[in-house]
């Protein structure tokens, strides 16, 4: 059959997916920020490893809400488990936090299968998912609150060695080692991202993504690739809560299950570019220095500007204003707008 | 043994009979053509074959093995693709790999699924559509991407909504030529809805008039346009040839 499709216009070619420019990327932007300690001051290098929190949340959770379509407000079950099950086995049975780690993505991803198969199974969509989500993670948060087996509303502070310690996570306050890890487990998050996305898992999730009915007749298991998807998304965030408590030495059930932990899966994706590789961590990039930013304004007002000495949720307001901004201005994320440009030229 | 055979099958929709008692059988490398007025049941009919919904009674048998209120993936995977009437395109997903990982999802590997989808994308004439995103096509290129899809999965079945409406009467031409050469040369069995005329009378070993979801009447394509309640109650709406 040789007649082409008849029509005038024609639509844009989609570029190939480089992936070998991606993991190039990856391994370039990986040189160059594990440098970084050399020249930052500790308090500028404290605003980099909190800018590597945001990006692995943010890749977490962009596995899921972003290339699978599901939209997640609870995000922060995840970065819970990942820092309660790591900080349990260290304070109670002496593990190592790397141990500690893996259990907390095991965990992870199995709390997050059977939450994902209920939503699932009973045919939640669109807000009622993404309320099913948020209300586990509440769930979750009570729980902690309540249960005398992680210390209820206390929780627990990890123990110094007062060495540093490879094997324990623990160093120097401001030392290098705490970037270079939390450097280490964003790269690898992202070379996950992009292996997944070339993966026949990754395809048949934005396949379902973009049509349910439409995968489902052409062979795909649309429950088994959602939950797949569902399930090293949460892995994923769950490693930033194990690092979470190991660098601030602290949780407590608001700061792990806390709905600003949700929050703050969402924003970096959101601002970055929602279902893209980079999105996350460029968001993560602009969100870390400007929550830094407003802490330092609540807690040391420059002159004029007194009064908000010691007010608290300054940064969520300014969240707000950068989330309204980004969506009016730029719906598709700064990462999306910049390759919009680049693929017009 | 037939390819596929449906019997007695039936769907109800909050009171009304969508589908109605119908049966058929469909043998091995030929050509069925379902016809019948807006309304009459045929995509119902369509997606309980498929899976997509449960009939109320009866079965469906793909070569023998009972397939009736199965997942759509597991019919799938059982030699039957479906296109869709509205077509259905993985929108943020190029052409190619619109066509890609529906192989892939017949346990093809992803390098040998890409060279399969590139194969199955020149055969239906979108070569030129290749890269470009799947959500930018215009309705003639859906519909191609709906039959390139469903061939990708190398059906023994394949089960078409309407392929040809909405095409200019000079894009129906090739894809005729296409849907028998899938049969004569890939041996594909075809059940096909269409409004059609032309197309239904040039390409079905028999036909199937489904009204009000009850089987009218089947037969040849002679016999079927020759019936006096077809042409009451289907033909005779409109001149015959309509739209042809």
């Amino acid at each position: 059959m040789s007649t082409a499709v008849q029509s005038s216009e024609e639509p844009r070619a989609l570029p190939r997916p480089p992936w070998g420019r991606h993991l190039a990327a990856v391994a370039v932007l990986a040189v160059l920020l594990a440098l970084l300690p050399l020249v930052l001051a500790p308090a500028q290098q404290a605003v980099a490893v909190r800018v590597l929190i945001f990006a692995l949340l943010a890749l977490g959770w962009n596995i899921m809400s972003g290339f699978g379509g599901m939209f997640s407000f609870g995000h922060a079950a995840y970065f819970g488990i990942g820092a309660y099950v790591s900080v349990w086995l260290l304070v109670e049975r002496g593990v190592s936090p790397w141990i500690g780690m893996l259990a907390g993505m095991v965990a992870a991803a199995l709390f997050a299968a059977l939450i994902g198969f209920l939503a699932l199974r009973y045919r939640l969509k669109g807000a009622y998912f993404a309320l099913s989500t948020f209300a586990f993670a509440e769930m979750l948060r009570l729980l902690a609150t309540n249960s005398d087996l992680v210390n209820r509303a206390v929780g627990y502070n990890v123990p110094l060695r007062g060495e540093s310690s490879w094997a324990f996570i623990q160093f120097e306050p401001g030392a290098a080692e705490y970037l270079w890890i939390a450097l280490a487990l964003t790269v690898a998050a992202l070379v996950v991202t992009i292996v997944f996305l070339r993966s026949r898992l990754g395809r048949f999730t934005v396949a379902v993504r973009d049509d349910e009915d439409a995968a489902a007749a052409l062979g795909i298991p649309v429950m088994r690739t959602k939950l797949l998807t569902i399930m090293l998304s949460a892995a994923i965030t769950s490693v930033a809560g194990t690092f979470y408590v190991q660098y601030y030495f602290f949780v407590d059930p608001d700061v792990a299950f806390g709905s600003s932990v949700s929050i703050q899966a969402i924003l970096p994706a959101v601002i970055g570019g929602v279902a893209t590789i980079w999105g996350p961590v460029i968001g993560a990039a602009i969100l870390g220095p400007l929550n830094d930013l407003t802490a330092t304004l609540l807690r040391d007002p420059p002159p004029g500007l007194e009064f908000l000495q010691g007010r608290a949720g300054l940064d969520v307001m300014v969240y707000a204003v950068l989330l309204i901004l980004i969506v009016l201005l730029l719906p598709q994320g700064v990462y999306g707008a910049i390759r919009e440009r680049w693929e017009r030229r | 043994m037939s390819l596929l055979q449906v019997d007695n099958v039936s769907k109800t929709f909050r009171g009304l009979k969508a589908v109605d008692d119908v049966s058929f059988t469909v043998e091995e490398g030929s050509i069925l053509g379902i016809i019948g007025p807006n309304g009459a049941g045929k995509t119902t009919l369509f997606n309980c074959i498929a899976g997509a919904i449960a009939p109320d009674t009866g079965t469906v048998r793909l070569s023998g093995t009972d397939v009736t209120g199965a997942a759509p993936h597991k019919v799938s995977k059982a030699g039957m693709a479906r296109t869709f009437q509205l077509m259905k395109p993985f929108g943020s997903m190029s052409v190619l790999e619109n066509v890609a990982v529906a192989a892939m999802a017949h346990g093809t590997s992803r390098r040998a699924a890409t060279d399969a989808a590139a194969d199955v994308v020149e055969r239906v004439g979108l070569s030129r559509w290749r890269d470009a995103r799947a959500d930018g096509l215009p309705t003639a290129g859906l519909k191609r991407l709906e039959l390139a899809r469903a061939l990708a999965s190398r059906p023994r079945v394949l089960l078409l909504d309407e392929v040809l409406a909405g095409l200019l009467p000079a894009e129906r031409l090739p894809v005729m030529d296409l849907l028998e050469t899938l049969r004569s040369q890939d041996g594909v069995t075809l059940v096909f809805v269409e409004h059609i005329m032309a197309a239904v009378m040039r390409l079905s070993d028999s036909v199937l008039v489904l009204e009000q979801g009850r089987v009218l009447t089947a037969g040849s394509p002679a016999e079927v346009t020759r019936d006096p309640r077809v042409i009451e109650a289907y033909l005779g709406e409109e001149p015959a040839g309509a739209g042809s």
